[in-house]
């Protein structure tokens, strides 16, 4: 018995419906299939919150990214977090970046302290992957001739410069009311190279070094070095210092009355929204050169409202590994893959304006973007302010600064 | 040299060691009795200090207040801790106790990372600026309360210890554990008693603190290692060597600084801690052997 079905024009239609019906899948997987990000911080360790704040940010970029439709040119294809973490030791920040590497990570985007950067991006140039620097100041993360990092933010010897343009702006416009300095700085590789350079360059703005103070970290009481600075009797006084040790000078200075033109710092480890919630008398009119967002962009205020109200704190290393995440996103949009070279290229070539920082479109020689500056910021008793540069400026620089007696 | 400002380095010299002592009398008193070296000190305080800092922050207590809280809850923890965890894997081998203290230091101090975060957290309360002019200088309030507290502190520990039940058991079991036992003194809860005490003046030590200073999961470190140095130049098991190691590290620290720069200044803390144990390593007021 015959029991075969002759072939009919709706059988074939049907079958090739139900044939493009199955095959899709595959073809839309293949299309589809995510782009490793590996977000590389010390979210455990000394640097731990700094490192757990970076990481926020980037996540809040990738979810971003992925709910507005993830890369267009790419099909939609969406951004993976593989999460990495260096515990603050550069050798686990290179073993990291190994595992990443077997996890089929597509760039990454780190590593917020310089000595976790500079052996962390050498690992990665071995497989040619870019690394994109949210925060990292030092200048020989981008001067070794590495073809795949690329760092949005200014370099210590930038943010150095920018210093000492806004600190002479400042003086000037109130009249050069300071004519003298002290430097009171850490004595390991950061703050020493920092008080080298300023002690360097300050007379070229008509600053004289009183006194450099070097103080060992960490040390638990600073009143004696207060008191010869108040014997000194500098116009202001430059920190170049971590947190902890930071914090405590400034409030001894403040106990011990020392009346100043105005108090600086350059990077400042304890400059932060924290310092001015919990001590806001001793944190008001203290100024800090630092990486900072464009307070008149909307998308800046937005996202700080968004970040507060999740609780957190909106600090630099939000922002700086938030808008990182978003440079890779526009430069897989260019390049319309994932490809590894392909994105240098577009990095490379890279013009992106869509971020909040005080830049402009991105320009990178060698890796480091020509537009990253960092801006003077003075706190006031509830915020921050960005003071200079003038063009970005949210509110004018109380300089001098009031005095106690 | 300016006469007022080495007589201001005097004072400050003075008030550092009043806090060197708070840190160090409830060491001193560990050792005394268990004749181990208390690796877990640094971190035990980093926690009071937390206690300090979430109670004000979460519940408004002031710090001062804090210390009818934080020191019966740190003699508790102690107690506990030593009974159910410490005392329990030592074996009662010494050498345990040292590694187990280690441990849990290094334990104590992962899980702040984690609960915490990595940052430092300073408070502010009405009197934490308040100055007080002494002599050429002007001085904390809170950095002399500390300083006499932790006076009253040593003075209140040593009299406890020589006119006290517990206190003579305590002294019977540092010096002649077996007899001791042999006496009826139930040694295991003496041993119990004097860790959760060592651990209550950390309590207040942090209450005291937290006016002056800062607090982070590593904050034990910043202490810990001056805090040996007191002990070890006072005496081990000493509490007037406490005090008056206190005040000698603190006027060398204080001292050091103003002739030397604040880089400097604490090689005079080693430099104490190693001529100490070169001619005198019983301490100023510890028992010879």
């Amino acid at each position: 018995m015959n029991t075969s079905t002759p072939l009919s024009r709706r059988l074939i239609l049907q079958a090739g419906a139900a044939t493009a019906a199955l095959g899709a899948p595959g073809l839309l997987l293949a299309q589809t299939r995510p782009v490793k990000v590996g977000l590389l911080h010390p979210v455990s360790g000394a640097l731990a919150y700094s490192g757990g704040q970076s990481r926020l940010g980037g996540q809040m970029a990738i979810d971003e990214i992925n709910a507005a439709g993830g890369i267009k040119s790419m099909g939609g294809a969406r951004l993976e977090a593989l999460l990495g973490d260096s515990q603050s030791r550069p050798e686990i920040g290179v073993s990291e970046v190994e595992r990443m590497q077997q996890d089929g990570v597509a760039a990454y985007v780190g590593c917020f302290a310089s000595g976790i950067a500079l052996p962390a991006t050498q690992a990665a140039a071995k497989y040619n992957t870019p690394f994109l620097i949210d925060v990292g100041v030092s200048d020989a993360i981008v001067s070794r001739g590495l073809k795949n990092v690329f760092r949005l933010a200014p370099g210590n010897g930038k943010c150095v410069e920018d210093a000492f343009a806004g600190l002479s702006e400042v003086n000037k416009a109130a009249g050069s009311p300071a004519k003298t300095a002290v430097i009171v700085h850490e004595d390991s590789e950061f703050g020493t190279s920092t008080s080298k350079l300023l002690t360097a360059k300050l007379s070229s703005i008509g600053l004289e070094v009183k006194e450099v103070l070097p103080h060992a970290s960490p040390t638990r009481d600073f009143t004696n070095l207060v008191l010869r600075i108040k014997a000194i009797k500098p116009d202001i006084v430059i920190m170049s210092n971590y947190q902890n040790e930071y914090v405590l000078i400034a409030r001894t200075i403040f106990q011990q009355k020392v009346d100043l033109v105005g108090m600086f710092s350059v990077l400042g480890g304890g400059f932060n929204y924290k310092f001015i919630k919990e001590q806001p008398d001793v944190a008001q009119h203290m100024m800090d050169f630092n990486h900072w967002y464009s307070p008149r962009n909307p998308k800046a205020i937005e996202m700080r409202k968004k970040v507060e109200a999740s609780n957190n704190l909106f600090t630099f290393e939000v922002y700086c590994t938030y808008n990182a995440v978003k440079l890779y996103a526009s430069a897989l949009e260019t390049a319309r893959s994932a490809d590894k070279a392909s994105v240098i290229s577009a990095l490379e070539a890279s013009t992106w304006s869509d971020h909040f920082m005080p830049y402009g479109p991105t320009k990178f020689v060698n890796g480091q973007n020509q537009g990253g500056r960092a801006a003077l910021l003075q706190a006031s008793k509830t915020d921050i302010d960005v003071v200079w540069p003038n063009e970005f400026a949210g509110a004018k620089p109380v300089f001098p600064r009031p005095k106690f007696s | 040299m300016d006469p007022t400002i080495l007589a201001a380095a005097t004072i400050n010299g003075v008030l550092l060691g009043g806090m060197y002592t708070l840190v160090a009398c409830g060491l001193t008193l560990i050792y005394g009795v268990l004749h181990i070296i208390n690796f877990a000190h640094g971190s035990m305080l980093m926690l009071a200090m937390f206690g300090v800092y979430y109670l004000l922050t979460k519940l408004g207590i002031d710090p001062y207040v804090s210390i009818v809280v934080m020191v019966p809850a740190m003699y508790l923890f102690g107690y506990v801790l030593y009974k159910g965890l410490i005392g329990r894997l030592a074996h009662g081998r010494d050498e345990n106790i040292l590694l187990i203290t280690l441990g849990l230091s290094i334990l104590i101090e992962n899980l702040a990372l984690l609960f915490f975060k990595g940052d430092s957290r300073t408070i502010s309360v009405s009197y934490s600026d308040r100055m007080i002019e002494i002599g050429p200088t002007l001085v904390a309030l809170p950095k002399l309360i500390s300083f006499v507290v932790a006076i009253v502190l040593c003075i209140a520990l040593g009299l406890f210890i020589q006119h006290t039940d517990t206190g003579r058991s305590i002294r019977a079991v540092a010096k002649e554990r077996v007899g001791a036992r042999l006496m009826g003194i139930d040694v295991d809860r003496i041993f119990a008693i004097s860790y959760g005490i060592g651990l209550a003046t950390l309590g207040a030590a942090a209450c005291l603190l937290m006016p002056i200073f800062y607090v982070s999961p590593s904050i034990g470190h910043v202490f810990v290692l001056v805090s040996f140095t007191v002990v070890v130049l006072g005496g081990m098991g000493s509490f007037t060597g406490a005090a008056v190691g206190g005040l000698i590290v603190g006027l060398t620290e204080s001292f050091g600084g103003l002739f030397l720069g604040e880089s400097l200044g604490q090689i005079g803390i080693s430099l104490i801690f190693i001529l100490i144990l070169l001619f005198r390593p019983s301490g100023l007021f510890g028992a010879k052997s």
